[in-house]
């Protein structure tokens, strides 16, 4: 009887395990081909667009803040 | 430091450099930084580096639209007033673009990029009042009786965030992170790793929010002082 419960209890676990088999899938692909860091490129052109607005926007404000302060 | 500030004809320079040093890291690490693998969330979970500090980049621009508000009520100064309502578009900006990605987010992991999740209740709740304020104004011409009224909803506003964002959530079932019963992300998926990018990240997108935020004050004096509604102020 022990032994049929133990070797019952064994099945359980060998079950439990094999249920973690699957990894979850990443982009494993991608980044094996290298193509990630077309992903990166395209981000960074947005990101340095944008910020190259704002450098501009702010320079052109800093101009006429000191234009401003100039004519009074 | 100073020449770099005078050649680059920018002010506040360290903090905007830091501002653009950090976000390259947190875009270029974010994507090819390690995560942890999860089911349903797979390589989305980087999403925590660019839709969450969405949402603690609006906390903080809302804070200092609230701070203004209240130096508003105390001094009568009506540039306050115009600090805090730039604040808070900026804040108001953010909340959008986090809700949205939000919905994107949610769309392939949730299943709908609406799922009457009580987070997203509250914080569409919280946007509608901000939304009001930004009516309310417009609707009230005299400069003083405008301030005045903004600055009292602004505090109302801002307190509403923190029962409906924080507490209602955690007290009901829910599918975000940390609230309903969930373990929260820093429980169990934001290992170090994770860590090091996110709180640059943080700091990045709030940067990002208060250079928008003091561009937009500064024009509207540059506009104000030229109309003639504002003295002059020593280049502060």
């Amino acid at each position: 009887m022990p032994r049929l419960l133990l070797s019952f209890l064994l099945c359980l676990l060998a079950a439990g395990a094999s249920a973690q088999e699957s990894r979850p899938d990443m982009a494993d692909g991608l980044r094996a081909d290298g193509k990630i860091w077309v992903v990166v490129a395209v981000l960074a052109v947005i990101f340095a667009g944008i910020l190259t607005y704002l450098v501009a926007l702010d320079r052109k404000i800093t101009r006429l803040e000191r234009d401003d302060k100039r004519s009074f | 430091m100073y020449l770099c500030a005078a050649f680059l004809k920018m002010r506040g320079l360290w903090w905007k450099v830091g501002c653009l040093v950090l976000l390259a890291y947190v875009l270029v690490a974010g994507l090819m930084g390690p995560v942890p693998a999860r089911f349903i969330l797979n390589e989305s979970i980087r999403n925590l580096y660019f839709h969450v500090p969405m949402w603690f980049g609006m906390i903080g621009l809302f804070a200092g639209s609230c701070w203004h508000a209240i130096v508003y009520l105390r001094t009568g100064d009506i540039r306050s007033d115009i600090r805090s309502v730039e604040w808070l578009k900026a804040g108001v900006l953010f909340s959008v673009l986090g809700m949205v990605t939000g919905m994107i987010w949610a769309a392939y992991t949730w299943g709908e990029p609406w799922s009457n999740d009580p987070k997203q209740l509250g914080t569409a709740v919280c946007m509608l009042s901000y939304f009001a304020y930004l009516i309310l104004r417009s609707g009230v011409a005299d400069d003083e009786k405008r301030a005045k009224i903004s600055a009292v909803y602004n505090v109302f506003a801002f307190a509403m965030l923190f029962p409906l964002l924080f507490v209602m959530p955690r007290l009901v079932d829910s599918l975000h992170p940390g609230n309903g019963g969930n373990p929260a992300f820093s429980n169990y998926d934001l290992d170090n790793r994770m860590r090091l990018i996110f709180y640059p990240a943080v700091i990045g997108w709030f940067l990002l929010g208060l250079w928008i935020t003091t561009l937009r004050i500064r024009m509207r004096f540059v506009e104000l002082r030229r109309d003639g509604l504002l003295p002059a102020s020593p280049h502060a």
